[in-house]
């Protein structure tokens, strides 16, 4: 009975495995190479992908723009939603239930549907083109999503707590900050991780509203790949080098992020 | 548990968040409903035209296989990601070093930005050079998904399955790990069959994070389009043309706004049914 729950762990891990092997297998080896026919692992080992993704500015400024787009993001939507979810989780308020719906309905809409109104609306603002066009954009769904878990740990929190506060004379930021944020540190912590997961793999919105100084690393890679031909090496180099900020910040949340994935309510 | 104080000065927390989600979702949708109603000439010009571009879609065969695509891929995802899912995090060991290990392997995935997914597919299926496509063909299988439908949609679902069945599992593994060990003491006292103990304690504890699960699972597939994109482009013909895929195709490589438009308006309120009726049903499950 364990060894066939070890068994069905590791087969799907396997699984999950086998076509980021893959990747890193290819940026290894030299185009030629991977065209030549199919292999195991390199027979000419080789970093040359790697290195001109690190030397050639249009490839790194592609990795700043998205690193610094994904932070604002971020920072933005962990903030702004930190007091509304207070909010929902404490008051009941007009209109409450149908805001919250309204809210999570944005997370639905299609990112499709708002690619060409928001091309407009940016270019309107005079912000097309910038990484907080693209960091104002990605709130349409962190906002929501960032409400909705930081709720979920907020309602973890009892009542008592808030309203032992008020009797020791603390104030409501004063509180807030001091007392509260805290209490729900890991779920702050697990919000930001989703913020930063959903901005960093989102490309539609992301390539559509940059076009030369913003262009984030996803549509320099779909660029590359289609004029300078099948440069199978490079790109795969890229994509590699694209797992490594998501490992990063799962590491942190390694111990929350069963939870912060039930959107803190279990 | 006690009821909430109404407190109208609530809605000062809330307005900064209204005001940035109001910004991205109103003044674009109301863009997108403008064009569904008028049709232009040249840049500028516009006229009224009524319900003429959703009479246009309602009917189109275009749209009705786009559609048909869509709820076919989003229901066969959902039936081999939700118990797939299940029974992994149901093999997962409960405590010990390895569970972190497993966790943070298995959301790796989940971490990978939605076209390099897409491009890794698009290598790993390829009948020369790709593992999966090398080694199906190997085994005998005549394998080559630019140009078979039926093997095109065979990887966009198994790219599927290897890209979010791990929220699924993560999801699953957090209902069940608020399960205290008394209960599963309880149920061998009892003598329960392993079977028992699954349908009488873990799934109850598990109903409400799975709701969310098939809430998101629907949700994200229903407006996929990345990774099938990248990964074939939506063909070969029209056969992985999925509702998003099509939707960019008429918006921005055909430019035919109207047409795009009313598209857009219908597919928004087909997600928000459907995602009304789980929310409906995931709110009650939270009252009682």
């Amino acid at each position: 009975m364990r060894g066939a729950k070890i068994v069905v762990v590791f087969i799907y891990i396997l699984f999950l495995m086998l076509p980021i092997y893959w990747l890193l297998n290819m940026s290894f080896k030299t185009t030629n190479e991977i065209l030549g026919g199919f292999s195991w692992y390199p027979q000419q080992f080789t970093l040359d992908s790697y290195i001109t993704i690190f030397t050639d500015p249009t490839w790194y400024s592609g990795y700043i723009n998205s690193i610094s787009y994904v932070l604002m993001n971020t920072v933005i939507s962990v903030s702004l939603a930190l007091p509304a979810a207070y909010a929902f989780s404490r008051y009941r308020f007009m209109g409450d239930k149908h805001l919250f719906f309204w809210l999570l309905s944005n997370r639905m809409a299609p990112p499709a549907v708002f690619v060409l109104p928001f091309v407009e609306l940016y270019s309107a603002m005079n912000l097309f083109d910038t990484t907080l066009a693209v960091a104002l954009a990605h709130c349409l769904f962190n906002v929501p999503l960032a409400v909705w878990i930081l709720e979920g740990f907020m309602s973890g929190v009892p009542r008592e707590v808030d309203e032992t506060a008020y009797i020791d004379g603390y104030s409501f930021p004063h509180f807030f900050v001091k007392i509260f944020m805290p209490l729900i540190a890991a779920g702050i912590g697990v919000t930001a991780f989703f913020c930063f997961m959903f901005s960093w793999v989102e490309m539609l919105l992301a390539k559509n509203l940059t076009s030369v100084a913003a262009k984030p690393i996803v549509a320099v890679m779909t660029r590359t790949a289609s004029t300078a031909g099948y440069e199978l090496g490079l790109l795969a180099a890229a994509g590699a080098l694209t797992l490594i900020p998501g490992v990063i910040v799962i590491w942190f949340v390694r111990k929350h992020i069963a939870k912060g994935f039930a959107l803190g309510r279990v | 548990m006690t009821v909430k104080p109404v407190n109208q000065k609530a809605w000062l927390l809330v307005l900064p968040v209204l005001l940035i989600v109001a910004l991205n979702a109103i003044i674009p949708l109301m863009t997108v409903v403008n064009y569904s109603l008028q049709d232009t000439f040249s840049p500028g010009v516009f006229f009224y035209e009524g319900t003429k571009w959703y009479q246009d879609v309602l009917s189109s065969p275009r749209f009705h296989g786009a559609l048909g695509r869509q709820f076919l891929f989003t229901g066969i995802i959902l039936l081999i990601e939700i118990p797939l899912g299940v029974a992994v995090a149901l093999a997962m060991p409960r405590k010990g070093p390895w569970v972190s290990v497993c966790l943070v392997l298995m959301a790796l995935p989940l971490l990978i930005p939605w076209n390099v997914v897409g491009a890794m597919w698009n290598i790993f299926a390829l009948p020369d050079i790709g593992l999966l496509g090398y080694g199906l063909n190997w085994l005998g299988f005549d394998y080559n998904y630019t140009q078979q439908p039926f093997a095109a949609w065979f990887t966009v679902v198994l790219m599927d399955v290897w890209h979010w069945t791990s929220l699924v599992v993560l999801l699953a593994y957090a209902g069940l790990s608020s399960i205290p060990d008394a209960y599963y003491q309880a149920a061998k006292i009892d003598g329960a069959s392993s079977f028992a103990v699954f349908r009488f304690i873990q799934l109850p504890k598990m109903k409400r994070v799975l709701i969310i699960a098939l809430l998101l699972r629907f949700m994200d597939s229903f407006m996929i389009y990345t990774e099938p994109f990248v990964l074939t482009g939506g063909g070969p013909g029209n056969s992985t043309t999925f509702l998003s895929i099509d939707l960019v195709k008429a918006a921005i490589g055909e430019f035919n706004l109207g047409i795009a438009a009313a598209m857009s308006i219908l597919y928004f309120l087909m997600t928000l049914l459907v995602c009304w009726v789980f929310y409906t049903a995931m709110m009650r499950g939270d009252e009682s």
